[in-house]
């Protein structure tokens, strides 16, 4: 590979870079938000009766 | 409380993420199969002008996200609905991260091209450079305030301030350019020939519907949080 | 229209005149910009260029104009006023053109002090320069009594101030750098025209919305 067509595929690799981090924060949220989800769920249950 | 009863999911929300990140998926994979297999190599800068079909997309995507984020803001300021205040900070949010992507592409152009990572001459740089500085603070002035009507309205005259600096910054740059910091480089060519033009044109289409998909997920994600947060307090 | 002269003038002359008693951000804006100068002495290596020196008048006078600006509101603060100035029948961005014209008359007497330093520690000034400085303080003065505002909001006001200020100063740097060093200055002393007006009354008409509970 030369040298421009390393730094080009390293240029198009941080774009993928990014993607693939943004993935990886939006897969943490949502496992935080399913659990705090289900705690209130479980609130709401023992609150209301069920 | 105002999330629950105020919102409403209309069409544009249950159909936009998906839509517009399919749209995204096909315009790029497109858009950059253009940029390497049809349109034809620079004659000056060689194969590393490739790098062109996502820099620039990614720059002027930065923009538009400022320029919404601007626009949700002045909505904030005029109708006074708690909304438009998530919708800013999203846009924004999602503008810093094209812009550091901005900043990281046109590093590396400028390393390929003219074997230094950065030079004040490249007036693109300059410019989001000082943008990235004035949205870092945005960050900054939201979480050093407390949550509230008083945060809400000073994000958005701070976002603002950001559209308007945008012109003023790249005159300022541009002048700057004549007498302090000589513009030795520049990537500033002639006119793209028309196969370049159409390649480029599918990547910006394609970077504007990743950047508007990403925004609805994470809008929707804020939203989300907030409308937890309220029911936390409701069953408190 | 003239009531809201009226309220202006009333404003600007409070804040002059409770800092002629106190006499507490003036002075200190003084020593800061000699110290700074002296400071920049040192730190310029020897054979330093004339433009190199006028740069860091420049860093001087901006720095000098955050020191007086983390102080634009402190009085209201600290004696609860500002409540009281939005609660009153004025326009409220009367109250921002009050202070901005205040701050202004202190940055213009820090400058009278740190203009005639600089010519006496480094090298003489040109009228270019000082014009510069003059349109300078006006835009400066505009988005700084706003965003002090805007920073008394928040939990970490002294960190949030030049941290909102700096990136917005930028082009005023620009401008009155070239303004001070160029052959042809007439286009940085219109940008710096130019910079006021635009910044001024996008700071006039939002004023209101930063103040406002």
């Amino acid at each position: 590979m030369t040298t421009s067509e390393k730094y080009v595929t390293a240029a198009y690799l941080v774009l993928l870079c990014a993607l693939l981090v943004y993935l990886l924060i939006i897969a943490l949220k949502v496992g935080r938000l399913e659990e705090e989800l289900a705690d209130l769920t479980r609130s709401a249950r023992e609150k209301l009766g069920g | 409380m105002w999330l629950l009863s105020e919102h409403s999911r209309g069409p544009s929300l249950r159909f936009g993420p998906p839509l517009l990140a399919a749209a995204a998926t096909g315009l790029l994979v497109v858009g950059f199969g253009l940029a390497f297999y049809w349109a034809p190599e620079d004659a000056d800068q060689g194969f590393s002008q490739k790098i062109f079909y996502l820099h620039v997309p990614i720059a002027l995507t930065a923009y538009a996200c400022f320029g919404w984020g601007a626009w949700k803001a002045l909505r904030l300021l005029w109708t006074g609905e708690r909304r438009y205040d998530l919708e800013s900070y999203t846009a924004i949010h999602m503008g810093v991260i094209f812009g550091l992507l901005t900043l990281i592409t046109g590093s590396i152009w400028a390393k390929v091209s003219w074997g230094v990572w950065w030079s004040w001459g490249e007036r693109q740089l300059v410019l989001f450079l000082i943008l990235f500085l004035f949205y870092s603070s945005y960050f900054m002035l939201r979480f050093s305030t407390e949550p509230g009507p008083r945060r809400e309205r000073n994000s958005a005259v701070y976002a603002l301030f950001g559209v308007v600096l945008i012109p003023v910054s790249f005159l300022a740059v541009r002048i700057a350019g004549t007498i302090l910091h000589p513009t030795i480089f520049t990537h500033e060519g002639a006119d793209l020939p028309g196969e370049m033009l159409a390649a480029f044109c599918v990547c910006l289409a394609g970077m504007l519907s990743l950047a508007g998909a990403l925004y609805l997920v994470e809008l929707s994600g804020k939203r989300i949080d907030a409308s937890l947060r309220e029911l936390k307090e409701l069953l408190a | 229209m003239s009531a809201y002269a009226a309220d202006v003038a009333a404003l600007a002359r409070k804040d002059l005149l409770l800092e002629f008693r106190s006499r507490d951000t003036l002075p200190a804006m003084l020593l800061f910009v000699v110290s700074a100068l002296t400071v920049f002495h040192f730190a310029l290596p020897g054979g330093s260029s004339e433009r190199a020196e006028t740069g860091l008048l420049w860093i001087a006078i901006v720095f000098t104009a955050l020191l007086g600006l983390a102080r634009a509101f402190a009085a209201e603060r600290e004696q609860g006023v500002l409540d009281g100035l939005v609660l009153a029948p004025s326009d409220r961005s009367a109250i921002w053109l009050g202070k901005t014209i205040g701050v202004t008359v202190f940055l213009v007497l820090a400058e009278l002090v740190a203009l005639p330093a600089f010519a006496l520690f480094f090298h003489p000034l040109s009228w270019e320069l000082v014009a510069a400085v003059a349109l300078a303080d006006l835009g400066i003065a505009a988005i700084g009594t706003l965003l002090a505002a805007m920073a008394a909001a928040s939990r970490a006001r002294e960190l949030l101030l030049p941290l909102l200020f700096l990136p917005l100063v930028i082009p005023v740097v620009i401008g009155g750098v070239g303004a001070s060093v160029a052959a042809e200055p007439g286009s940085f002393l219109a940008f710096l025209g130019l910079y006021d007006a635009v910044f001024a009354i996008l700071c006039w008409a939002s004023f209101e919305y930063v103040v406002t509970e």
